[in-house]
């Protein structure tokens, strides 16, 4: 089982760095929705810090939507999913290390890069930390809930509108907490308890979604 | 499963009993609920606070109920139709879904006009205003899901999912925004030191919820007799019911 979680994983991680350009893509992409809000407003920067919460959670939350996309449909597409399936290794196993390898070259990835977007957005140094914590903790909640959306929509050829009504919804208590942790360091709160239920929430979906996942493309693979 | 739920479980034999059952839940649903709301539009007596105002509730109440307690019917429903593949409950899931919807989008309309002379505003980010908005949403990616995949069976297990992977998130969702802020006023019927509202109002809004859950119940019902068909189109028992009526 073991040895099926790191096979898998190692694959995935093989096959992500081949495709270097398109981490950077999703890098790009982030850093564009972040350096293109300032401009459509007057870019005060009492204004921007004040936003900076909801517009860093907003940004991870689309940008998590689109490199849903390569998660699991490449496989699909070619065939290999079926052989995962078909594997007598436990499914549930081999979607945790899917996401798990997902979240490495996307999620970890745009933790690493926050502090500058966070710069960007003149958020004082003091509340670095704290972003940097409930993105890590917040991230791998919504490569999990995206997971399910996406294996349920995977025999769909053009499922990205219909993908975000279904794991948008489902994003709010993540959004919340994220965002409420970084809004109450910023102001000089305690933010130790939203911290704790992103934690919570990352425990849950560790503990349920692998399931969900493997119920959902057997359902679209059947 | 015991023997009856099984013979229930067919699709002609329900047909039957469903149509039987039908006027059963729709005349006592219209009566309870013109009753329960000409009680409490005219014979309850006017807030002291609110005034007149407060007599949406009649309608407000028992939808907010009913949107919940479709999301609880859809999931149930969902459950068992990926557990036992039941037809009959992948069927439901779909014709549920709709009805619960609609009641979901009533609270939230009702709730506007409310608000409107009481906070002075259409919309408020208040708690529960806000997750009901976030049910409405649960039950249109439902719907979605279902309208977008083709194959009947797999839409209905795949929206059957998605409707369990939301009813645990129906909770969580419902904390983490009433931890985010609250306006809505509290509870008045369920709680621990018995309803602070009074008997006089408090009567007519339960009529009317009853009501309105039979006529719920009764939507529903007709719903999965008309999808029943149209899904059982090709078989000789539809051929024999659109025949002889």
């Amino acid at each position: 089982m073991l040895s099926a979680f790191v096979g898998v994983l190692r694959r995935d991680l093989r096959l992500a760095m081949r495709q270097r350009g398109v981490l950077v893509h999703h890098l790009l992409f982030a850093l564009l929705v972040i350096v293109l809000f300032p401009m459509g407003t007057d870019a005060d920067s009492a204004m921007l810090v004040t936003i900076a919460p909801a517009l860093l959670w907003i940004t991870v939350l689309l940008t998590s939507l689109l490199s849903l996309q390569r998660l699991f449909r490449p496989d699909y597409e070619d065939g290999t999913l079926e052989q995962f399936l078909l594997s007598p290794e436990p499914l549930p196993i081999i979607a945790l290390a899917r996401v798990v390898a997902h979240w490495l070259v996307s999620g970890l990835v745009f933790v690493l890069i926050s502090p500058l977007l966070a710069l960007l957005l003149d958020v004082p140094a003091q509340a670095i930390p704290v972003i940097i914590f409930s993105l890590l903790l917040g991230t791998p909640t919504l490569g999990f809930i995206g997971a399910i959306g996406t294996a349920l929509t995977l025999s769909l050829p053009r499922a990205g509108l219909l993908l975000s009504l279904l794991i948008f919804p489902l994003y709010v208590p993540v959004l919340i907490f994220g965002a409420g942790a970084i809004r109450a360091a910023l102001t000089g709160l305690p933010y130790e308890a939203p911290l704790y239920l992103l934690g919570a929430l990352l425990t849950l979906a560790l503990t349920c979604a692998p399931w969900a996942i493997a119920a959902a493309l057997r359902i679209s693979l059947e | 499963m015991p023997r009856w739920m099984h013979k229930l479980a067919s699709p002609p034999y329900f047909y039957r009993t469903s149509g039987k059952l039908a006027p059963w839940l729709a005349w006592p649903g219209v009566v309870l609920m013109l009753c329960g709301l000409y009680a409490g539009l005219v014979l309850a007596p006017p807030d002291y606070q609110q005034g007149d105002a407060f007599r949406i509730i009649y309608i407000h109440v028992p939808s907010a109920w009913l949107s919940l307690m479709g999301y609880s019917a859809l999931a149930t429903t969902g459950f068992i139709a990926l557990v036992w593949r039941l037809k009959l409950a992948e069927i439901a899931v779909i014709a549920i879904a709709p009805v619960g919807a609609s009641f979901t989008f009533l609270a939230l309309v009702t709730g506007s006009i409310w608000g409107k002379p009481m906070w002075g505003a259409w919309w408020v980010w208040d708690a529960r205003l806000t997750s009901e908005l976030i049910l409405l949403f649960l039950y249109l990616s439902v719907i979605a899901l279902h309208n977008a995949i083709e194959s009947p069976r797999t839409a209905a297990r795949a929206s059957s999912l998605l409707a369990l992977v939301g009813v645990i998130n129906v909770p969580i969702i419902h904390y983490s925004v009433v931890w985010w802020k609250t306006l809505h006023q509290g509870s008045t019927v369920f709680r621990m030191d018995g309803p602070s509202i009074e008997t006089a109002m408090l009567v007519p809004l339960l009529i009317a919820a009853l009501g309105f859950t039979l006529l719920f119940g009764w939507l529903v019902l007709w719903r999965l007799r008309v999808l029943l068909l149209w899904r059982e189109r090709r078989s000789r028992w539809v051929q024999r019911v659109l025949a002889h009526g």
